[in-house]
């Protein structure tokens, strides 16, 4: 037996259960390389304060198989963190602190990066030019699944520098072409399967767009046509996203001129303010699990317990560090990293048991009305947008702002949208876009918890809404309680159900204040085109009978008209 | 035989000129609201209905009370009064200036051309015509609408002066001398004229059949009549000629309708004091000097019918009690209270035909001259 005992690498083991990290179909892998790739190029324009311009291309090489190129405008990555960046899991800046952001575990690049070499062979392959860089570094890297370590197949570097091409709505040129002095761009092959509608790629980036209204988005879609695949050749290789050797020779169009199965769409910005940089946290004791506790008392700097506990948690004072050591009967001086199991167990419930201040709340960084009524304003067509954010709350010693929105739709010009179907529910997680298992989500619960029939809408028992309405709903988080390491779905605790409870029935009040005005308007409308109808018969009648002039006659009219129209029509 | 009081008849005859300068009045009023005082206009019309009536005991018919409903010029109304107006202008241009007549159906037809204020349906213009002519408080037949329904059928020895309608030249109509037939009351009988009548009294009849048993049987000659079929309820022309020619030759009326609620209180009751739908115009179209021959629930005893009876039909009970609740004619007569309520206890109706259970003549030879005899009339 002991002779097949042996370690198992992080990354085989996530090789083995890649339906964990979003990898479980080919239709899915294919969105969750996009979501990773367009995620990590966010957050590190973000935090390099560069307004985001992201293209994604998507071109099917086999009838299973796709290339993903992401490319963006933020800071580069320095040459010696590429490999671990792209071919390590769980490396990462985001891990091992507290701070909002999209991606938390450093997990997302890599695994797509794995599975599309576990699924077609291909390396991960990297472009990357830091801001003053007189070249960017290519690389291709893959990952040994047995150690987790990255393996660098080719490095080398190359005049190259991002390019972006936006498109009008017919998928043509339109205007120059944008390019910047720094920037990323990660491609992968794998075997994947594209889908149009819900859950696909194009929502997700639709949906990014209305969350991310700081964020230029363009993307191209280039599928085989039928006769390309009968062939059973790939399709032809179309330059990857616009580059140019020479920053300043402006290139009119480099866009492939359009082809079948080729569709390309840009999202632009609607609004030019990053968002505030969330601050960093440290833990609160309340939130923090047994495991990781004894995880960071043994990486704590400090030299006793309750300097650990001072310094490594928010909201605990030297005094409360004492208090707590000597409610958990351990001498505060005692070296953390020789806490034993039973201590720290005593330690943990000591924590719980004592009295806390919440923790700080302003380091969130919440999407802001204005900003969710920009996004929902751009890519929805609607008679009526409301937005509201609320107060941060705390859950479980986390940090968290719900932010809701919500439009009443055209039916005719927005898609997925009708006025016999639920509503739609567009659900964000630090602003990612969450597409699938909308059942197990706190905010699906929320929303069909809420009675709309109180505020003009249809609901069926247990269900969701009826009517043309888009409702959006954000999570800003420290630390988002996923239900599971897919991040599909957010996890139903209390305080958050709460939260986006009110958040909704704000919005459902705002939504019936709407309506009511509406349905008073289309009567009044209707009111007034019925009684236009029948004045003139009145005026004729009366003209016929008293032998009046034509002028007589359109004075009556007149007078019958603002008469009736100021007293019967009153809105 | 109840000697016959003579009611003078009211006085009915309005010129087409007068007719028309009231429509004028109504018209400048609306206009006036509208250009001058910048008020909506509305008109005013009596409410008709049995609610808004009294029995006016002296006079003899169902005389209007006050009630009346105001039509403002709204959201809701304006259809109705647009309507209004052109229907009144049509009255006025086409009928009453142009000495033209038109038909209930004609009414509906000609408002096709009024585009999206036509009347969708006849009942809708009927109605309307209904409420001019109570807001007028001229009788429709003035402003020159005919009913479309025939007025009833005279015979017996009486002889009615009309005119050519081209012409005006007088013609004679003897009723004695229409063989088989009988002579057609007209829609408009008030220029009708008549000739001294040997006749005693008038007898009208509910159903035709009978009315066509007497008349081939002249019946008329040995009782001194004139016959008339009313055929259900009368029509306003028949109720106005009976009216005319009672009073003028100081004849007294007798009623002979089946033996049933609808025959007690819709079609004589109307014969004799109007409607509450016509409220507003009783008093042309009532014979008060009418008086209720048969068939009665006593007659049932009398005439031994009781086997040639039909149970009352829930309608009949249901008409009978309201009768007894509601209607003024009914509830001023204890007779009539206690007919309807022995009817109501016998639970059976009786047609004027059941006589025939004793022969097909014993009306003729028996049963009418039985009832004149004893004169015990319900009043």
């Amino acid at each position: 037996m002991a002779t097949k005992q042996r370690d198992i690498a992080v990354s085989e083991f996530f090789l083995k259960n890649r339906h964990l990290l979003g990898f479980d179909s080919p239709r899915r892998a294919l969105l969750t390389a996009v979501k990773e790739a367009v995620d990590n190029s966010l957050d590190a324009c973000e935090e390099a304060d560069v307004l985001p311009e992201i293209a994604v291309d998507l071109e099917q090489i086999a009838d299973s198989r796709f290339r993903v190129t992401v490319t963006d405008n933020g800071p580069g990555i320095v040459k010696n963190q590429i490999p671990k960046i792209f071919a390590k899991l769980l490396y990462g800046s985001k891990f091992h602190r507290l701070r909002m952001s999209r991606g938390q575990q450093g997990i997302g690049i890599s695994a797509a990066g794995m599975y599309g070499q576990l699924t077609t062979g291909a390396a991960t392959r990297i472009l990357s030019r830091i801001k003053g860089a007189k070249k960017a570094h290519a690389m291709a890297v893959q990952i040994d699944t047995k150690q987790n370590k990255p393996a660098i197949l080719s490095d080398t570097e190359q005049d190259w520098q991002p390019a972006f091409q936006t498109v009008d709505a017919a998928g043509e040129p339109d205007g120059p072409l944008v390019v910047s002095k720094h920037g990323t761009s990660v491609s992968i092959e794998l075997e994947a399967a594209y889908q149009r509608a819900k859950q696909s790629v194009d929502e997700f980036l639709k949906q990014c767009a209305i969350v991310n209204p700081h964020l230029t988005l363009h993307y191209r879609l280039a599928l085989q046509t039928k006769a390309e695949a009968a062939d059973g050749k790939s399709a032809p290789m179309t330059e990857p996203p616009p580059t140019t050797k020479s920053p300043k020779a402006k290139v009119k169009s480099v866009a492939p001129a359009p082809k079948p199965g080729v569709t390309t769409v840009t999202y632009q910005r609607a609004v030019k303010v990053m968002p505030k940089i969330p601050d960093e946290i440290l833990p609160h004791p309340h939130g923090v699990e047994l495991g990781l506790l004894m995880q960071m008392l043994k990486d704590t700097e400090s030299r006793t317990v309750r300097s650990a506990l001072a310094h490594d948690f928010s909201r605990v004072s030297d005094r409360t560090a004492l208090d707590i050591c000597s409610r958990a009967g351990i001498e505060p001086r005692t070296n953390p990293t020789r806490i034993a199991h039973r201590e720290s167990e005593a330690l943990y419930k000591a924590i719980q048991d004592t009295k806390l201040m919440r923790p700080p709340t302003d380091c969130l960084s919440p999407i802001g009305e204005a900003q969710i009524l920009a996004g929902l304003q751009k890519e929805i067509a609607a008679d009526f947008f409301t937005a509201v954010t609320r107060e941060p709350a705390v859950y479980r010693g986390n940090p968290f702002q719900i932010e809701v929105g919500l439009a009443f739709a055209r039916p005719q010009e927005t898609e997925g949208v009708g006025a016999d179907e639920p509503v739609r529910v567009l659900r964000f997680a630090n602003r990612v876009p969450l597409l699938y298992q909308p059942g197990a989500c706190a905010m699906t619960r929320a929303a069909i918890g809420v009675n709309w029939k109180s505020y003009g809408l249809s609901q069926p028992k247990d269900a969701l809404p009826i009517g043309p309405v888009v409702v959006l709903m954000h999570l800003a988080s420290v630390w988002v309680p996923f239900t599971s390491e897919s991040k599909d779905a957010i996890a139903s605790y209390a305080e958050i159900i709460d939260e986006l409870t009110l958040g909704l029935q704000e919005c459902g009040r705002r939504l019936a204040v709407f309506l009511h005005k509406r349905q008073r308007q289309l009567e009044a409308a209707r009111k007034r085109s019925y009684i236009e109808l029948y004045i003139p018969h009145l005026a004729i009648g009366l003209k016929d009978i008293l032998d009046l002039t034509d002028k007589e006659e359109h004075k009556i009219v007149g007078n019958l008209k603002k008469m009736l129209e100021k007293t019967q029509l009153d809105v | 035989m109840p000697k016959p009081k003579t009611i003078p008849a009211a006085p009915v005859v309005v010129s087409k000129k007068t007719a028309s300068q009231k429509i004028v009045t109504v018209a400048q009023e609306i206009h006036t609201d509208i250009v001058k005082k910048h008020r909506k206009p509305s008109m005013e019309f009596p409410i008709r209905s049995l609610r808004n009536v009294k029995y006016d005991v002296k006079r003899g018919h169902f005389e209007i009370l006050g009630h009346t409903a105001t039509r403002t010029l709204s959201y809701n109304t304006v259809k109705t009064f647009a309507q209004s107006m052109r229907l009144l202008a049509t009255t006025k241009n086409d009928l009453l200036d142009k000495d033209d007549i038109a038909g209930k159906r004609e009414v509906y037809y000609n408002s096709k051309s009024w585009g999206e204020c036509r009347f969708e349906e006849q009942p809708e213009s009927d109605t309307l015509l209904d409420d001019i002519e109570a807001m007028l408080a001229i009788n429709r037949e003035q402003l020159g609408y005919i009913p479309e329904e025939r007025g009833g059928e005279v015979t017996g020895p009486l002889v009615v002066i009309d005119q050519d309608p081209a012409t005006g030249r007088p013609i004679r109509i003897d009723c004695t001398k229409l063989g088989s037939g009988a002579w057609s009351i007209p829609s408009r009988v008030e220029h009708l004229r008549f000739e001294a009548s040997k006749a005693k009294f008038i007898l009208a009849i509910e159903t035709s059949s009978l009315f066509q048993r007497l008349v081939h049987h002249r019946y008329y000659q040995n009782a001194r009549c004139i016959l008339i079929s009313m055929s259900g309820v009368p029509t306003r022309a028949c109720r106005r000629f009976i009216r005319r020619l009672a009073d003028d030759q100081h004849l007294p009326v007798l009623a002979f309708t089946d033996g049933d609620p609808y025959g007690y209180c819709n079609i004589y009751r109307t014969l004799k004091v109007g409607s509450g739908q016509a409220a507003h115009i009783n008093r042309f179209f009532c014979v008060p000097q009418a008086h209720y021959l048969g068939v009665t629930p006593q007659d049932i005893h009398d005439y031994e019918l009781e086997d040639a009876t039909h149970p009352l039909e829930e309608a009949d009970i249901k008409r009978a009690n309201d009768a007894l609740k509601n209607d003024p004619f009914i509830k001023h007569h204890k007779e009539w209270q206690d007919a309807l309520n022995h009817m109501l206890k016998l639970g059976v109706r009786v047609e004027q035909q059941a006589f025939a259970k004793h022969g097909l003549n014993f009306v003729l030879d028996t049963y009418l001259p039985d009832k004149l005899k004893k004169a015990r009339f319900l009043p």
